[in-house]
């Protein structure tokens, strides 16, 4: 039963007043559904531990099954979802839904600080817990467990060496010409439909005005904005896109390493680095399980795992194909604070959706321009 | 209880300072761990209402009016400043005028109170069953589209408030239990040392010789010093009444000898004679020298009755009157001479001094007893008071003692006097020892009216009256 669905066609953004009232951190709107379920280990195990997650099962799928070497009485169900419904779902959950999950990981930190801000997350303590940098947890509730840089992916037959752009200013430059070949062959996440895309672009913003220009340039080089990172690597991949924005870096490396179709580029002017958190919810019904988890993903055979499965990536030295190297200083870790809050923020979230919306508005053909 | 308190009193003194001071570091102890709970609480409470108010005036600093409608641009900096308290729930929501949310958590409410009068507002409150601490900020609009009041709520949980008020109280705890050990130790010390003297007073007078009354060395500390004196005093006290002791036995037994021997020598000679006539002589002679012998034997017994008394008895406040009063109707004198017309002078006024009766007495009736001895009646007992000094004294119509004795009355004198067995000598003698006992002195006077007076001048008890 591996298989993704559904892929959402991709697509240049629509305006939706219904795909606002569904960001809205109101419990109203009922969650979706998961993508993708899969059981591991034995039926018949004592032992149950249920997982809601962002991470592509294709990927985390390794890591369970390492772990369930070690612990023959367990079964676990793993359920892949996209960001906004694990969100939805975990607020459900958080105000008395009937199945909870033990285990809550998700991409979009900003919408596990939320969580845990509104007391929906369980405390654990323990010494790997606490031996985690402060960035890496909040309130002994919220754990970042990965470590994985925020890249653009380029196609590597298409996009010739000298145009592979290194920093932003270099995709400013792409786009710059009125005549560009990348106009309208640069996709991004749609910042409504994945929490994930989101989280960058509100990172982005925050961190350098360069974020503007890139909008400007978005829009008025038609742009794509799209779902999934699964997608916007494919699109790479088969040429419909020349260059991905923004794409979480596991994926991509991932996709990279099989396909020299694709190349990847860690922004050289500064790197995002996500760390996904896990949070136990407070309805768990196995939480003793889910900490056992926990503990097995800070320990060092879960870190090896996890490195083997690129969610915990060596970002000084040799990363890429191309031997891609960025210093120190470029790192800019997602660090789990009420700081992120702000990007939940309901009016916060409308005026920069409505600015994005506005730059991919003004990028439409004449036409279809009001003005 | 009794028992305890007994013991009490009775232990060391360092086990008393040190109870003391334990006591005081235990009450002050306690004192200061209120207080310094109570300050820690308060500065960690300012503190951090600093950083709430700080995200709230920034928060209500980030609204506008676009079209007629409140807009809350939420800054990042707000909430940096509110993940200063890197581990609280943040709470926020801000109402617009309308009383509905613009922006945050529905469920957070002002309670009522003094919100009109503007500026901010602290309370506690609860946000997702935690305790939380609140701030509430008032923003006014007055634009043309909109007019009103937008309140600003931040709200955070305590978890860094109470590290931090833990962290100032623990950290004042311990300055106080460091300063408290070590007053501890000072207290010890001071004791010990401020203690010394008084060992070393102990270890001196323990290692003396049961007959050494000698002062003890007077340069110990003020303190000490007044137990020192007080030693001092008792001790020269009773090496004086050893001494007077002393002098009063040996001076009896020679003055008794004497008599004692001639007396055997008339009552042999009375045995040996044989002839009627001369024996009644010499019986006579007999009686004449017991009498004298019992005169003798009385004064002697007064003298050490005077003397013992003069240091040992209490001093009490005397009229003179009264003592005259009680020489004069004792009548001893009749016996010794029935007709000398011993007459009292005594005022009205009272005429108080500090003495003891039985001494002043003794004293004033020898003085009787030599001027009617040695004196021409009559003989005058009286009492009068003068430049602060009271005076009772005799007086007769003779010529009175012969000028060498009264310039060389002395003790010299007076000793030889009683070793002379010199009845007349021992009288001046005993009211000289009285006068002095009592801080007095001893006057003879010549009063123009003739005769000879013998007075004890003793000063006047003042407020006597």
């Amino acid at each position: 039963m591996r298989s993704f669905v559904p892929l959402y066609l991709s697509r240049v953004f629509r305006l939706s007043i219904f795909c606002l009232a569904l960001l809205a951190p109101s419990g109203l709107v009922r969650a979706g559904e998961p993508e993708i379920v899969e059981t591991f280990g034995a039926a018949d195990a004592p032992g149950r531990l249920v997982i809601r997650s962002t991470i592509d099962l294709r990927i985390f799928g390794q890591v369970v099954d390492a772990y369930l070497e070690t612990r023959p009485d367990l079964q676990i169900v793993y359920q892949q979802w996209g960001s906004n419904d694990l969100y939805q779902d975990s607020v459900e959950g958080c105000h008395g839904g009937d199945d909870p999950a033990d285990m809550v990981m998700s991409s979009g930190v900003h919408q596990m600080v939320r969580l845990v801000n509104d007391a929906c997350a369980l405390s654990y303590r323990s010494p790997a817990t606490a031996n985690l940098p402060s960035a890496l947890r909040w309130r002994d509730e919220l754990w970042g467990v990965t470590r994985e840089p925020v890249v653009m992916v380029y196609n590597r037959r298409l996009v010739p060496p000298s145009e592979i752009p290194h920093t932003r200013f270099d995709l400013l430059d792409l786009l710059r010409p009125s005549l560009s070949r990348y106009a309208g062959k640069v996709a991004t996440y749609d910042i409504e439909q994945s929490g994930v895309g989101y989280l960058f672009a509100f990172a982005d913003s925050r961190e350098a005005t360069t974020f503007g220009a890139l909008l400007e340039s978005f829009g008025r080089t038609d742009a794509v904005a799209t779902c999934c990172s699964a997608e916007l690597i494919s699109g790479v991949a088969d040429g419909t896109y020349l260059i991905a924005y923004n794409v979480i870096g596991s994926y991509a490396m991932e996709l990279a390493y099989g396909d020299d179709r694709l190349g990847v580029v860690l922004p050289e002017d500064y790197t995002l680095v996500l760390s996904r958190a896990v949070m136990i919810p407070k309805q768990a019904h196995h939480p003793v399980e889910a900490q056992a988890f926990l503990e097995y993903l800070l320990s060092s055979a879960g870190q090896t795992e996890l490195q083997r499965a690129r969610l915990i990536m060596p970002l000084i030295g040799e990363v890429g194909a191309e031997g891609e190297t960025i210093s120190e200083t470029a790192l800019r870790s997602i660090s789990l604070s009420p700081t992120l809050l702000v990007a939940l923020d309901r009016q916060k979230r409308s005026h920069f959706i409505s600015r994005w919306r506005e730059t991919f508005e003004v990028a439409r053909p004449p036409e279809s321009d009001p003005q | 209880m009794a028992r305890k308190l007994f013991s009490l009193g009775s232990s060391s003194l360092t086990m008393r300072v040190a109870l003391a001071v334990t006591s005081l570091l235990v009450i002050g102890g306690v004192l200061v761990s209120i207080a310094a709970f109570a300050y820690g609480r308060q500065a960690a409470q300012e503190a951090y209402d600093r950083l709430l108010l700080g995200a709230a005036n920034d928060i209500a600093g980030s609204i506008s009016v676009v079209n007629g409608e409140a807009v809350v641009d939420l800054s990042a900096s707000a909430f940096q400043l509110l993940a200063l308290a890197p581990d609280d729930r943040v709470a926020y929501r801000v109402i617009g005028v309308d009383g509905q949310t613009l922006t945050g958590y529905d469920e957070l409410i002002v309670p009522p109170g003094a919100d009109g009068s503007g500026g901010s507002r602290f309370f506690d409150g609860t946000f997702t069953g935690e305790q939380a601490r609140y701030v509430v900020v008032l923003r006014r609009i007055a634009e043309r589209s909109l007019n009103g009041t937008i309140q600003v709520i931040v709200g955070h949980t305590m978890l860094a408030r109470n590290a931090l008020a833990l962290d100032i109280t623990r950290k004042a705890l311990l300055a106080a239990v460091v300063s408290g050990i070590a007053m501890l130790l000072l207290a010890v010390f001071v004791v010990r040392s401020a203690l010394k003297p008084l060992e070393r007073i102990a270890q001196t007078i323990a290692g003396r010789d049961p007959h050494d009354l000698t002062p003890v060395d007077p340069h110990v500390p003020r303190e000490a010093a007044v137990l020192i004196g007080a030693l001092n005093g008792f001790m020269a006290r009773l090496d004086r009444q050893m001494s007077t002791m002393r002098n009063l036995i040996s001076d009896t037994a020679h003055q008794l000898r004497t008599p004692v021997a001639a007396l055997r020598a008339q009552a042999d000679l009375a045995a040996e004679v044989e002839d009627d006539e001369r024996r009644r002589a010499v019986v006579a002679r007999i009686h004449a020298r017991s009498v004298s012998l019992g005169r003798l034997l009385d004064q002697l017994l007064s003298r050490a009755l005077v003397m013992h008394r003069g240091d040992s008895a209490r001093r009490e406040v005397l009229d003179l009157r009264d003592v005259a009063l009680d020489v004069f109707e004792s009548g001893d004198f009749n016996i010794l001479a029935p007709d000398a017309g011993v007459r009292l002078a005594i005022g009205e006024e009272p005429v108080a001094v500090l003495a003891d009766a039985p001494s002043l007495q003794e004293a004033v009736k020898n003085l009787v007893t030599n001027a009617i001895k040695h004196g021409k009646a009559p003989v005058e007992i009286g009492v009068s008071a003068d430049n602060g000094e009271g005076c009772i004294w005799v007086r007769d119509a003779g010529g009175g003692l012969p000028p060498s004795v009264e310039e060389a009355l002395g003790e010299r004198f007076l000793r030889s006097a009683v070793s002379r067995g010199d009845s007349s000598g021992l009288g001046l003698a005993i009211a000289l020892a009285v006068a002095e006992a009592f801080d007095g002195r001893l006057s003879f006077t010549r009063p123009e009216t003739g005769g000879f007076r013998v007075a004890v001048m003793l000063p006047l008890k003042e407020d006597s009256k």
